[in-house]
């Protein structure tokens, strides 16, 4: 049977898809053994014990200074930021996204400026944001919105430009203004591209929260990371990483099973990641 | 008087000239059916007729009336696919138009008027067959099913234009036999004039009262697009007296498969 027909059985597709995962901690835990037995204090690879006793510490004692318990407060700043700022870019990706997709002359007016404007690299755009909106949370957010948006525009405009003329033309004969058309062909069709919009900008949008968390903040899990760097604490570096992955992976799958659960139409035919 | 006139309609895509100097003359209540070569513009000629796209010149009267610009409920329409709403159910795909009719705002209506738009949606499900189907959603249904859907939609709005791009061209022989004489029932009930396209000349023959060839008189080898296609056959079938036609239909049908 040709390769491209094969399918694994499904306790075949859990062991494969675990594959990987047990062999990266493999090489880590052998890496980690070789270093510490040439130096019993080294920092780069700490061991499992000493990453578990350094996360339970960010987690379960509370500061000394602060008497906060310092994973919850950085996860908590970092994931308010991340959800204003995806909620603003998702407003403007469905208004704009409409107008665009919608309204040929919504198009012509809007379609040019955000093509330019999602060229711009938002990194570059930060200390704008800090100079006009100043060190607070603002600029954070605004940072994650320029980041974001454009490119969920485009995506959300493209959906519309993508469903059928046929679709569009039906609904005229059947009597729909644009107006209703809109709310009543168009937006449903929207909502399962919206989220999946925000799937993809939640990639780049942990990016840029990290970015400028790293660069002025006094919590969040960015910051946390990179005051921890100049006494190279590997040992808290490394959990946090895989807080964040565990973090972007539950919104990811939770969104994903949103979409499926509210518009289970869009789900009918084919595979989805 | 007829009903719908086309005068000198031609069109062109950049240099491509498509359609050149179709001018036609139809009843109400005819069943035209169109045929033609691949490509040769009937769906072009019938987006025109819908008013989707405006001809490079010429124009279209319907009733002694210019056109309206764009599509509206005079002109029901059946496109191959996509025709029907992804997202909706059977019954909520039938209830729309109502649901259009009764709210300008929403588009959606609710208590005594969603019953009545219910209804009326579940009377149309019966007609087409699809009442076993109501909750599900186009994607669930066979091909067949879905343009059973399809026809059912385009005639809520008791459109007195139906026009018709291979609407059973996907289907299998027998579904297409159903679907050909759901099709003449309710163009009996409805009293509508009919636009149909097909590349099943038999099937055009079959349904049409009058039945339209699509074809180029002229041709330039040097420069394929410097001409278009026009009407070259218009046909008034009269189904009591088939044999008359039958060796134009024989012909026609040779001169297909000698093309493929
Ligand atoms: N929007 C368009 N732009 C350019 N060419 C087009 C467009 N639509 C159709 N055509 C061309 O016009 C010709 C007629 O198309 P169509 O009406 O779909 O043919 P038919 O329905 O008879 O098969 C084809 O050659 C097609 O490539
Ligand atoms: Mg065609």
């Amino acid at each position: 049977m040709r390769l491209i027909n094969r399918k694994p059985t499904r306790p075949a597709r859990v062991a494969l898809g675990a594959l990987p995962f047990f062999l990266a901690i493999l090489a880590y835990a052998i890496g980690s053994a070789i270093r510490r037995a040439e130096n019993p204090a080294d920092k780069l690879l700490p061991s499992f014990e000493a990453i578990a006793a350094a996360f339970s510490n960010m987690a379960f004692v509370a500061d000394r200074r602060t008497g906060d318990y310092l994973l919850w407060v950085d996860t908590f700043a970092s994931l308010e930021r991340l959800a204003i700022g995806m909620a603003i870019a998702a407003f403007l990706a469905l208004v704009l996204g409409l107008l665009i997709g919608v309204l040929p002359i919504g198009r012509a007016l809007f379609s040019p400026f955000v093509s330019a404007f999602s060229l711009i690299p938002p990194i570059t755009v930060l200390p704008i944001l800090f100079i006009v909106l100043g060190l607070g949370e603002a600029a954070k957010i605004g940072l994650v919105v320029v980041g974001t948006a454009p490119l969920m525009i485009r995506a959300l405009g493209q959906a519309i430009l993508d469903i059928p003329r046929e679709q569009i033309v039906k609904a005229e004969t059947l009597g729909a203004s644009t107006w209703q058309m809109t709310m009543r062909v168009i937006l449903p069709q929207l909502w399962p591209h919206l989220i999946r919009a925000v799937r993809l900008g939640l990639v780049p949008a942990w990016i840029f929260l990290i970015s400028a968390e790293a660069i002025a903040s006094t919590e969040g899990l960015g910051y946390r990371i990179f005051l921890v760097r100049r006494y190279l604490a590997m040992d808290v570096i490394i959990p946090y990483v895989l807080w964040i992955t565990l973090l972007a992976y539950a919104i990811d799958r939770a969104l994903a099973l949103l979409s499926k659960r509210l518009f289970g139409w869009a789900h009918l035919a084919g595979e989805s990641l | 008087m007829s009903f719908v006139t086309a005068r000198q309609i031609a069109v062109s895509y950049g240099d491509a000239l498509i359609l050149e100097r179709v001018s036609l003359e139809v009843q109400k209540g005819a069943f035209v059916t169109i045929v033609g070569a691949s490509g040769c513009g009937k769906s072009t000629f019938l987006r025109i007729l819908l008013g989707q796209e405006q001809p490079s010149s010429g124009h279209v009267e319907i009733d002694g009336h210019p056109m309206a610009p764009e599509p509206d409920p005079e002109r029901g329409v059946v496109f191959q696919k996509y025709s029907v709403f992804p997202h909706l159910t059977v019954l909520q795909n039938l209830m729309l138009p109502f649901e259009l009719e009764g709210s300008a705002f929403l588009g959606r209506v609710f208590g005594a008027r969603k019953r009545e738009a219910r209804d009326k949606a579940q009377a149309m499900m019966e007609t087409i067959g699809l009442a076993h189907a109501a909750k599900r959603f186009p994607a669930q249904l066979s091909g067949g099913m879905q343009q059973r859907l399809a026809i059912g939609q385009a005639l809520l709005k008791r459109p007195k234009i139906m026009l018709l791009d291979e609407p059973f061209g996907a289907l299998d022989p027998g579904t297409r036999k159903d679907m050909q004489a759901l099709l003449l029932e309710l163009w009996r009930e409805t009293g509508m004039t009919v636009f149909m396209v097909t590349h099943d000349i038999q099937e055009a023959f079959e349904l049409g009262t009058r039945l339209l060839v699509f074809d180029k008189v002229r041709h330039d080898p040097q420069y394929p697009n410097a001409y278009g296609a026009t009407v070259t056959y218009d046909l008034p079938l009269d189904h009591g007296e088939r044999k008359k036609t039958a060796a134009i239909e024989a012909a026609l049908i040779q001169s297909q498969t000698d093309k493929a």
